[in-house]
């Protein structure tokens, strides 16, 4: 199974999760229908014309009706973004493989998974809704909620053993490592340029390779470039995880960004940066450290508040190994990697686990607040939205790409504070797949079919899909696609003992052939040539023979043949052994000779002889001695 | 050697001939050249010294060398071996881009007459060979004063050229068409034709299939080559920043003879630039092509956005302002552009802004206008927030032109003083990057003449005033560690004390004297520079004002009854004369030759010109001996180590007395001389320029060859 991705999408039908109980939320009218019926109102809330689910968040999962998940052996995971949904597999589907991961994209697919853990639990939400996910019932509902699939399969959030046995559930792999899956292939994870330790995969056999690009990224940003000359050679690239945005430039997004962050705050406003723990903040604080003495921003305080912050902003400085070129360097400097360690030190940055506690001490107006989550239905974000929505001096500034951020926003209107999109989508665009494909040139591509045509708001952005020769071969949502190649050969180890038996026969220069008597053992997926098994001694003793010295009965061993059969000669042959009423009948695959008297027949194909004729044995030794003298013998 | 009729002789004899048209094909393009070039002057030269005369076109006999070089020619252009041809082409145009085509009008028809039919024959093969070539023989050929009458073959072949040639390599030979006086005007509509078909393409790859509103009626070429340049990714930028480099030198010209389609024009330009930010959806598979191919094309917006400014000029475009300006403020508010595009479209911008104020100002359409400022100003204060440089820098310099066109008018000063720009342009006189510290000064210091020195100061209170502006720059000039902002700030004084902003003459007096003790130790010699352009004006400003010049107003505060002496006092006090004479030793050449004009223009003001020539003896008295130290340290120019400005050395530069004394004491016209023939006047020429290259790159005996 390639990655383990959770659609959090789904959590923006349900209303924000706040910390303290919101006036505001509680006050939202029921939803009734458009017949007056009521019974709905309870479960679903209605904010500026938009209806939402009045109960704690649920997740979409992958699918899980096309294949058993019980029969998957392995899971590999490209980045800590795609790892999201690992507990519910692990955990609920009766899962006993092994999952594969670099360290750094465990470590923070961990504090991810204990944010989201976190903002939900510490919110509990008495009521759940149910009665809207039926078929009948969800018919009736105005869209979004009408037009969501498998509501029936959307889940609460996991919990903190849950993730733990998950997280044990990994085994860590570092870039380049070949990792053996039963003898069948080798499996290794490269550099994908996008996260800390996110990865593409190459999958190979001996003679066959698949390549598995998801996230990936060409941009210099904090992790260790992308490694593309490991994805040559490939029969398929599998590519998928580019950027959601193509036509937002990251770097132009960044400067938009800074500009608008910096234009709030001197007009005396709050910022608010939803975000994850991990990723583009880094970039974001490294790119505001440069920015905010040229802006005059060196007085306005830079709160980081999640659950893992810490841990986030110290796991950044200690993976070195998996970080750009420039930041490894810095290690022997010795210097923190990220500027954001001197950020914290001049007190510019101020990280807390959560609003409560010493940030109500600290905390100073005008102010730039990154926070979660980015979906703002539950997090400390929640509450910095009822708090600052109200004044249009403030500004919320979305850089995550994952969410709509009109979706994002629906239940907090009406509102007065600015909002901004500047997602920042640092994974690969068409041009550069383009650049890529001509690079690395696989014989085939397979990617999701939206790759494959223009976004859907913008059908003549032709530039915005791929193009590539042979086109792409594109999938959708729960179709079983044939990869185009062919397994043809299998590698087979002949043991030093029976190599040495040979005696080649030069047949012409440069080729030496020679005949192999042996016996094929193979044992996961290996498959070896040893030496066949003398013939049994006879007994040295009377003794009773035990089981386990019990070697397989050796038959005589019968030539090998070669050779093809002329028929015409055959026929004369066959003529004169007296055979006189022979027939030929030509075949697709060969030829049909046919005995009509004696009621036989001989089909000769290119590369099967048979004879069949009924019940009579020494008609067929006898024509079967004809056949073999066409053939040569070894 | 070829200027000698001997060595041209010998060479023609000694099959030197042979050895220089085989040169014309060395790998090195500088030999090649070279020979092509000597080709060129040995046949002019021929014609020179021989007597022999083309009587008509009929009736010639060229002189030996020339007969030489002519067959040569001949033989090469009707060679099957393209090379050979290329270098025939080469000489042939070289040559008539020379003398022989202007001073020999009769040799030069007799040459054309006889490769004429050859080269409408290169023109009518289907591959036309070394097209670049022929456009530019063609067009040398056309400059020739032999073809003046729109009559003849020539013009036909001409139109020929313009059919056949790529678009690519016509573009070249229409420009240089248009730019002809005596072209034929059918030719010159051809012309123009060529260079639009690209612009026309577009147009109708945008609309709609019916209606194919394009922008010529006919074309000159078959319309599927400009079709299919434009359709591959690889010529489709090339043809259009080509094409529009052609349009902006076309509209640079004063006298174009031929109408351009302006609206059309400035449509197809919007159609591009829309292309290029993916903004505009084509329903033709061509423009879908098109527009793939142009999509974030940086270099054909940036020559799009070059036309669009040069089109501000032209008339007629005022329908289409709305949507030009739509176009423009997509361009300034993506954050996708990239800075150089946004330079470009400040640039276009803010020409087009002038144009539209102009408008607004005959039609009353002060509705459009304001819109359009509020939107610039919007984007404006988020791009002065950039935290890329470049992107603050040009803002800067975009609010600064418009403040350069526009401070007269009153919607602008309104949008201006209600926008956040003003406090956000201040706050960059601190950027970490000098170059945008230069711009802040710079836009500041125009800004000023809004805020502060305007009669009728809209802004009151602390931020703006006036002292405080002045001495935050004054403060730059002091202390700022780069050159860029002081230079900056020393020219915006120099703006204001000529705009009369900096008050009276008292107070003009203590700005200039603490201006100048400030500049006369700047380790900048162009900010040096910039404090004597600054001396020069208070000095003429002075003189005007004192000496009641009759444009200048009457001054009350100045009473005295001898404005000489009043003069003196004042540019002493102003301690210009330490400044003056101490910049004539400066180190930096331009600095010192400027002190010196500053000072003759001076002495001319105190003593008769006569006396110029003459100076005055000095006699032996405290303060002569004074001057005679001065002199002394004078000729001794840059090599005088710590120039004494405080009274060191006996002279007193604050003194009236002594400095009329120097002034007239001191030759200044052999000072001048002297500072005209400083070191630099080699290090300036061709020679030491070659050295440098040299010295740069390593001396290897091929090279050497190639610099030589």
């Amino acid at each position: 199974m390639l990655d383990c991705g959770l659609d959090m999408t789904s959590t923006l039908n349900f209303l924000p999760l706040p910390l303290v109980q919101s006036p505001r939320l509680s006050k939202l009218p029921g939803w009734v229908l458009k017949d007056g019926s009521t019974f709905l109102d309870k479960e679903l809330k209605e904010c500026s014309g938009h209806v939402f689910v009045d109960s704690v968040p649920e997740f979409c999962l992958p699918e899980t009706e096309l294949l058993d998940l019980s029969t998957v052996d392995v899971i590999l995971i490209s980045n800590y973004h795609c790892m999201m949904a690992l507990p519910y597999i692990t955990e609920y589907t009766g899962f006993t493989g092994t999952v594969y991961a670099t360290e750094p994209t465990v470590q923070i697919g961990r504090l991810l998974m204990e944010e989201l853990v976190n903002s939900i639990e510490r919110v509990p939400k008495a009521q759940s809704a149910s009665m809207w996910k039926n078929k009948e019932v969800q018919r009736l509902l105005p869209a979004p909620l009408k037009d969501a699939v498998e509501v029936s399969m959307w889940r609460k959030c996991y919990t903190m053993p849950e993730v733990n046995s998950a997280l044990s559930k990994i085994q860590l792999v570092g870039y380049s490592q070949k990792i053996e899956l039963f003898g069948a292939v080798q499996v290794t994870p490269l550099s994908s340029g996008y996260a800390l330790g996110s990865s593409n995969w190459i999958i190979q056999s001996h003679y066959e390779k698949v390549s598995y690009v998801s996230g990936s990224s060409l941009l210099t940003t904090h992790p260790q470039p992308m490694d593309q000359a490991s994805l040559k050679n490939s029969d398929v690239l599998i590519l998928t995880g580019l950027t959601q945005i193509p036509t937002a430039n990251p770097d132009g997004m960044v400067g938009e960004f800074c500009s608008n962050l910096a234009m709030t705050v001197r007009n005396g406003g709050n910022v608010l940066v939803p975000c994850y723990p991990s990723g583009v903040i880094y970039d974001l604080l490294e790119c505001l450290y440069q920015y905010i003495d040229s802006a005059g921003l060196s007085n306005v305080p830079f709160y980081f508040i999640s659950p893992v912050a810490n841990s986030s902003l110290e796991f950044s400085q200690i993976f070195a190994e998996w970080l750009c070129h420039n930041k490894q360097t810095k290690v022997y400097l010795p210097e923190p990697p990220f500027p954001h360690a001197e950020l914290i030190q001049t007190n510019k940055l101020k990280h807390y686990p959560s609003i409560h506690g010493d940030f109500s001490n600290d905390f100073k107006q005008p102010c730039v607040v990154f926070t979660g989550h980015p979906s703002l239905r539950f997090g400390d974000v929640v509450h910095f939205m009822e708090l600052w929505g109200k004044s249009s001096l403030n500004t919320v500034i979305f850089t995550e790409p994952d969410f709509s951020y009109l979706d994002a926003l629906a239940p907090y209107q009406p509102l007065a504070m600015k909002c901004v999109y500047c997602p920042i989508d640092t994974r690969l665009n068409f041009i550069q797949v383009s650049k890529l494909l001509k690079e690395v040139q696989p014989l085939h591509v397979v990617c999701p079919e939206q790759y494959t045509q223009p976004p859907p708001t913008q059908s003549h952005r032709t530039d915005l899909m791929i193009d590539c020769q042979p086109p792409a071969m594109s999938y959708r949502r729960a179709e079983v696609l044939t990869l185009p190649y062919k397994r043809r050969y299998e590698k087979i180890e002949i043991m030093p003992d029976l190599a040495d038996s040979l005696v080649p026969l030069e047949i012409k220069p440069g080729i030496s052939l020679a005949t192999v008597s042996a016996v094929l053992h193979t044992k996961d997926n290996k498959h070896v040539l040893q030496l066949p098994p003398k013939p049994p001694q006879p007994p040295a003793s009377k003794k009773r023979k035990r089981v386990s010295d019990d070697v397989p009965e050796c038959k005589s061993l019968k030539p090998l043949l070669s050779g093809s059969i002329p028929v015409d000669q055959f026929v004369q042959t066959l003529e004169k052994h007296g055979f006189s009423d022979v027939k030929v009948e030509d075949t697709a695959k060969g030829h049909i000779v046919l005995l009509q008297e004696a009621e036989t027949l001989i089909q000769l194909e290119e590369d099967s002889t048979h004879i069949i004729c009924d019940n009579d044995e020494p008609l067929r030794v006898k024509l079967r001695d004809l056949v073999l003298k066409f053939l040569q013998k070894f | 050697m070829v200027h000698h009729q001997p060595a041209l002789l010998f060479l023609c004899s000694s099959g030197g001939m042979d050895v220089i048209f085989t040169l014309q094909g060395d790998p090195s393009l500088f030999v090649a050249s070279a020979a092509s070039q000597l080709l060129v002057h040995m046949l002019t030269f021929s014609l020179e010294s021989e007597t022999s005369k083309a009587l008509s076109t009929k009736d010639y006999d060229w002189p030996a060398c020339a007969q030489m070089i002519v067959r040569h020619i001949q033989e090469s252009l009707q060679s099957s071996s393209a090379s050979h041809m290329e270098q025939s082409l080469k000489l042939l145009s070289s040559l008539f881009g020379s003398c022989f085509g202007s001073c020999y009008a009769a040799w030069t028809e007799v040459l054309w007459l006889d490769i004429a039919k050859q080269i409408e024959s290169f023109l009518l093969e289907e591959a036309v060979p070394a097209q670049p070539l022929l456009a530019s023989l063609l067009l040398n050929v056309a400059r020739s004063p032999v073809f003046c009458g729109t009559e003849g073959s020539f013009w036909a072949l001409v139109t020929s050229a313009l059919e056949h040639l790529t678009p690519v390599q016509a573009g070249p030979l229409a420009v240089g068409l248009l730019k002809l006086c005596k072209c034929p005007q059918d030719v010159r509509i051809q012309a123009l034709t060529v260079l639009l078909q690209p612009m026309d393409c577009i147009l109708r790859a945008a609309s709609q299939p019916l209606e194919c509103a394009g922008l010529l009626d006919e074309s000159v070429s078959d319309p599927g080559t400009v079709e299919s340049l434009l359709s591959s990714k690889t010529t489709c930028a090339g043809l259009l920043c080509q094409t529009l480099a052609h349009l902006e030198k076309l509209l640079s010209l004063k006298h174009l003879r031929v109408d351009l389609p302006c609206v059309s024009l400035l449509r197809s330009l919007m159609t591009i630039l829309q292309f290029c930010n993916g903004f505009l959806s084509p329903t033709s598979p061509l423009g879908s092509t098109i527009s793939r191919n142009l999509i974030n094309c940086c270099r054909v917006q940036k020559s799009a956005l070059d036309v669009l400014a040069a089109l501000s000029e032209e008339k007629d475009c005022d329908t289409l302002i709305g949507s030009l300006f739509d176009v423009l403020l997509a361009y300034l508010q993506s954050p996708n552009t990239s800075p150089t595009v946004l330079k470009k479209t400040f640039q276009a911008t803010s020409k087009w802004l002038v144009h539209v104020q102009e408008l607004s100002c005959s039609n009353s359409q002060w509705q459009q206008t304001e819109k359009i400022l509020e939107d610039v100003f919007v984007v404006l204060q988020k791009r002065l927030c950039s935290p890329c440089w470049e992107v603050r820098d040009s803002s800067l310099e975009f609010l600064t032109a418009m403040v350069k066109c526009l401070r007269g008018q009153k919607e602008f000063r309104q949008c201006l003083l209600s926008s956040e720009v003003l406090r956000l342009t201040e706050n960059l006189l601190e950027d970490p990057e000098s170059y945008v510290r230069a711009s802040a000064v710079t836009a500041v210091g125009h800004l000023a003449l809004i805020t502060c020195f305007a009669p009728e100061s809209p802004l009151t209170g602390n931020q703006y005033n006036k002292e405080n502006i002045v001495a935050k720059l004054q403060e730059i000039l002091s202390t700022d560690s780069e050159g860029f902002p002081r230079r900056a700030v020393i020219s915006i004084f120099t703006k204001w004390l000529r705009e009369g902003c900096t008050g009276q003459l008292e107070d003009t007096e203590q700005f200039v004297s603490r201006v100048i003790q400030t500049v006369e130790r700047d380790l900048d010699w162009e900010v040096r520079l910039g404090g004597l352009e600054l001396v020069e004006v208070f000095c003429s400003q002075t003189i005007c004002q004192l000496s009641q010049c009759p444009y200048a107003p009457v001054s009350s505060a100045v009473t005295s009854s001898t404005p000489q002496k009043e003069l003196l006092q004042v540019f002493c006090r102003a301690k210009l004369f330490g400044f003056l004479f101490g910049s004539l030793c400066d180190c930096d050449k331009p600095v010192g030759q400027r002190a010196c004009d500053v000072l003759v223009g001076l002495r001319g003001h105190f003593y008769p010109v006569s006396t110029l020539e003459n100076p005055q003896e000095v006699e032996d008295s405290p303060a002569g001996r004074g001057i005679a130290w001065l002199q002394r340290t004078l000729r001794q120019g840059s090599l005088a180590q710590n120039f004494p400005r405080d009274g060191g050395g006996g002279v007193d530069f604050q003194n009236p007395e002594s400095m009329m004394l120097a002034l007239g004491a001191i030759d200044l016209l052999e000072l001048h001389d002297e500072l005209n023939k400083s070191s630099d006047h080699v290090e300036e020429s061709p020679q030491s320029l070659l050295q440098d290259i040299l010295a740069t790159v390593g001396t290897i005996e091929d090279n050497e060859v190639d610099c030589y």
